[in-house]
């Protein structure tokens, strides 16, 4: 502390004014052209304050956030514009200047902590690095003050936590550890992108309160990135929103959550909000999943134990848990990838094969599945017509004209025109292409879809529309969706009925708003406490009242 | 027509040499001015208006005679290699689609093979059967089969674990379709790559074996043979070893100048479109 207190304490931290960054793009057979990713953006931060930026993918917000630290990924510019660090404008001071600016002033917290911490050294290694680099203190005191941070950071056993590599420690926990290297050199301003999104909703709770505190007892300024204005809404003191490189709207946190000025800020804090009725259940379910246990590598690891399930016609039901809990392993049992070692499942009445290769084609074409990542999902090798098109040939024989039109009236049904058919994946947007995978679905005239994390890639804003087209297809064929996914917000908003997983069982299971009213059980409880809320000073409140710790620790 | 402008300079140049280089394979005998076995000269022979390349070791139109070896050399790499590259990418993809026992006995056998060197295995064989370009080409392509099978099922394996495979598994897609639709399509870059280094391989595999005088027999001649009929010469200061050995040199980089221009088209998702 007594080298920030050298310094000029009144002055602002940082001042980014008219930034412009610049990119060239070689579009394939034409001459390579300068695009403009970042324009005209201004933002002050002073001292242990923190600052949200906010989001879509590619609205430039890592982009600005680098620009702090005057570096450009992947061969971007900055062309225009200051970025004025401790009252000297780094864009302009050489690699010397940066040299001194970077791991000592500023620090870097990526979104993904496993790609970046090198798994071949231990973690006190590297959380130190910075500090000894810049001969901010000796091996010892770093060590030290890693320690500290280790415990503040709430890792478990922080004075061995940093003999560890980074494969033998959580997810959550290196995330922590990320967080512990950025603040050990005590800079004054650390970018934070995306530090929580690849994280299970439980474990995100702990390192946002974690991440929280640590700013508020070192007094560091930070810029946080996200695409979630409800994780922003618990950390930061003023907030800018950004679309397509430009400020949309810059304020304090409670104006933005409260009262948003811009449309565009007024439909990102209305998100999330579907309205869904709950269907009554009536008849007999369409699958009925009966004791099912699964388990990989010949009975060894036990991944589902003793799990029932009934899906009706026309209704969803939504499978929740962490990554762990078993609900895509469902999923592969339902298909008949993974044979369950006990249980059986029937299908519209009949016995379904627990193997894929011995169950009939009228099976395999009522039971459809949607993944995840649409982009491996779909060959990128075939256009969008061979891909809507091959169940329908597979399935019905049809051949032609009578197979084009009905792809168009596919492509009609998921709302994106005729001239989609020609393209290839590789020239549609994320949001196309989860429509395009559920049209394939679609074309084989399923009773029920599994979808499986089908918006969990997707930007909320890009999501929101997916879940209202699968509603809206839903009211239309009356077919049934499986719907496994970690976001309970999706889940309030399509689900009939829910299912909560944790360990490979069924710890609650029933109508939505049953499942939905108190009293919980401990684990619901800690999931449904665990989703940020766009309010001020939810995490501090969920923190007090939860009753049991997430998995990650 | 957007697409013959786009083609790059280099692609041009490998287009055009192996033009000529078919061109003169296939129309031999209306090329050549004179017969390929016919003695039309003196000795060795400089340069000259009425022998171009001037003669060889016993007299014979050199030009003729590398006109005709165009001919009988690329034929028989342009055949082993197409056989290498059916057997060894269909296989390889049966492999690491299929697995199991089939995939063990398969690569454990290519394993095998491969332990022995390629030369010294074509050897035996050859000494053994009668030598003619069919059987040539039989083993020529069967042993480069197993290089070509090790990268299609490597390359395979990646992609059948992809997504898209198991959707079309999920849908009740037989293994043809899932071979041929699904994964084909999308291990072609590495493949053609591998083509025109491979055929390159023949052409050179087939000189070695000619000059070891187990290739193609007198008096038909390949460029490997040519290089062996002449290899005194050089002695002697006569250059007419080097110009067939230039020959090979000539085609080795024209088709893969060839070669990596289909390569670039094929990288791209967008059907080329840009």
């Amino acid at each position: 502390m007594a080298r920030l207190a050298a310094k000029d304490k009144s002055a602002r931290l940082l001042d980014i004014r008219g930034l412009r960054i610049e990119a060239t793009s070689y579009p394939p057979g034409e001459p390579p052209r300068d695009i403009v990713i970042v324009d005209g953006v201004s933002l002050a931060l002073e001292r242990g304050k923190v600052l949200g930026l906010i989001g879509e993918s590619g609205a430039g917000k890592s982009t600005v956030g680098l620009s702090s630290m005057s570096y450009g990924r992947g061969g971007v510019r900055i062309t225009g514009g200051e970025v004025v660090l401790n009252g000297r404008d780094i864009t302009k001071g050489g690699a010397r200047l940066l040299r001194q600016v970077r791991g000592r002033e500023v620090c870097y917290v990526a979104q993904s902590a496993a790609a970046a911490f090198n798994p071949a050294r231990k973690l006190m290694d590297q959380v130190t690095e910075a500090a000894r680099q810049h001969r901010i203190c000796s091996r010892a005191e770093a060590e030290k003050r890693a320690v500290g941070l280790f415990r503040k950071l709430g890792l478990p056993n922080p004075d061995t936590f940093g003999d560890r590599f980074p494969h033998q420690v959580s997810g959550g926990q290196l995330q922590r550890a990320m967080t512990a290297m950025a603040l050990c050199s005590e800079p004054d301003l650390i970018v934070f992108d995306e530090p929580t999104t690849a994280l299970d909703v439980t474990t995100q709770i702990d390192v946002l309160a974690s991440i929280k505190d640590a700013i508020r007892d070192t007094n560091v300024a930070a810029l946080y990135i996200t695409h979630d204005l409800a994780v922003v809404a618990q950390v930061a003191d003023d907030i800018m929103v950004l679309r397509h490189g430009k400020t949309v709207e810059y304020g304090e946190t409670r104006q933005i959550i409260k009262e948003p000025r811009e449309d565009y800020t007024r439909q990102l804090v209305s998100v999330h909000h579907i309205p869904h009725r709950q269907k009554p259940a009536s008849g007999a379910p369409i699958l009925a999943a009966r004791g099912i246990t699964a388990a990989y590598g010949g009975g060894q690891v036990k991944v589902l134990k003793n799990v029932s399930l009934d899906i009706h016609l026309g209704q969803t039901v939504a499978v929740v848990g962490e990554s762990g809990s078993g609900k895509s392993t469902l999923a592969r049992v339902i298909t008949g990838l993974l044979p369950p070692m006990e249980g059986s499942i029937e299908f519209d009445g009949r016995q379904l094969s627990p193997r894929l290769a011995s169950r009939k084609r009228d099976d395999l074409r009522e039971l459809q599945m949607i993944y995840q990542m649409a982009d491996t999902a779909m060959n990128p090798r075939q256009t969008v017509g061979t891909i809507i098109g091959r169940p329908l040939e597979f399935y019905f024989n049809m051949r032609g004209s009578e197979r084009d039109r009905r792809v168009a009236e596919l492509l009609d049904k998921i709302e994106m025109g005729k001239g989609f058919a020609d393209r290839y994946p590789a020239e549609l947007s994320g949001g196309q292409k989860q429509r395009v995978c559920i049209a394939r679905a679609l074309a084989a005239k399923p009773k029920l879809i599994i979808c499986d994390e089908v918006t969990s890639a997707l930007d909320p804003l890009v999501a929101d529309g997916i879940l209202k087209l699968l509603l809206a297809l839903q009211q239309e064929e009356n077919v049934a969706y499986l719907f496994i996914t970690h976001d309970l917000a999706t889940v309030k908003s399509i689900s009939d009925s829910i299912a909560v997983m944790y360990r490979g069982e069924v710890v609650r299971y029933g109508p939505r708003d049953e499942v939905l009213k108190p009293p919980f059980d401990a684990y619901t409880e800690l999931l449904l406490s665990s989703v940020p809320e766009m309010e001020l000073g939810w995490l501090e409140n969920a923190m007090k009242t939860r009753k049991m710790a997430s998995a990650g620790n | 027509m957007s697409s013959i402008r786009n083609i790059p300079v280099s692609a041009w140049i490998g287009l055009v040499l192996t033009a000529l280089f078919v061109f003169a394979a296939v129309f031999a005998p209306w090329v050549a001015p004179y017969p390929v076995g016919e003695t039309v000269g003196d000795v060795w022979e400089p340069m000259s208006a009425k022998y171009l390349l001037g003669t060889d070791n016993l007299g014979r139109d050199l030009l003729s005679r590398l006109i005709y070896g165009a001919r009988i050399t690329i034929f028989i790499a342009a055949l082993a290699t197409a056989l290498s590259f059916i057997l060894g990418s269909v296989l390889g993809f049966a492999a690491a689609v299929i697995g199991g026992w089939f995939d063990q006995l398969m690569s454990r056998f290519v394993d095998l093979i491969m332990a022995i060197p390629t030369l010294i295995f074509a050897l035996v064989v050859l000494s053994v059967l009668p030598t003619n370009v069919v059987t040539l080409i039989l083993v020529m392509g069967l042993l480069d089969a197993t290089r070509v099978y090790r990268l299609a099922r490597a390359v395979a394996v990646d992609i059948n674990v992809m997504d898209f495979v198991e959707a079309a598994k999920l849908r009740g897609e037989g293994k043809m379709w899932v071979i041929f639709r699904e994964i084909l399509p999308n291990a072609l870059t590495p493949l053609v790559a591998e083509l025109g280094l491979r055929f390159i391989f023949a052409v050179l595999f087939l000189s070695a074996l000619s000059f070891l005088g187990l290739g193609v027999q007198p008096p038909d001649a390949d460029w490997g043979g040519m290089v062996k009929e002449n290899k005194e010469g050089i002695v002697f200061g006569i250059p007419a070893a080097l110009i067939p050995a230039a020959a090979i040199a000539v085609l080795a980089i024209s088709v893969n100048l060839v070669a990596d221009w289909i390569l670039n088209r094929t990288t791209s998702l967008k059907g080329g479109r840009g």
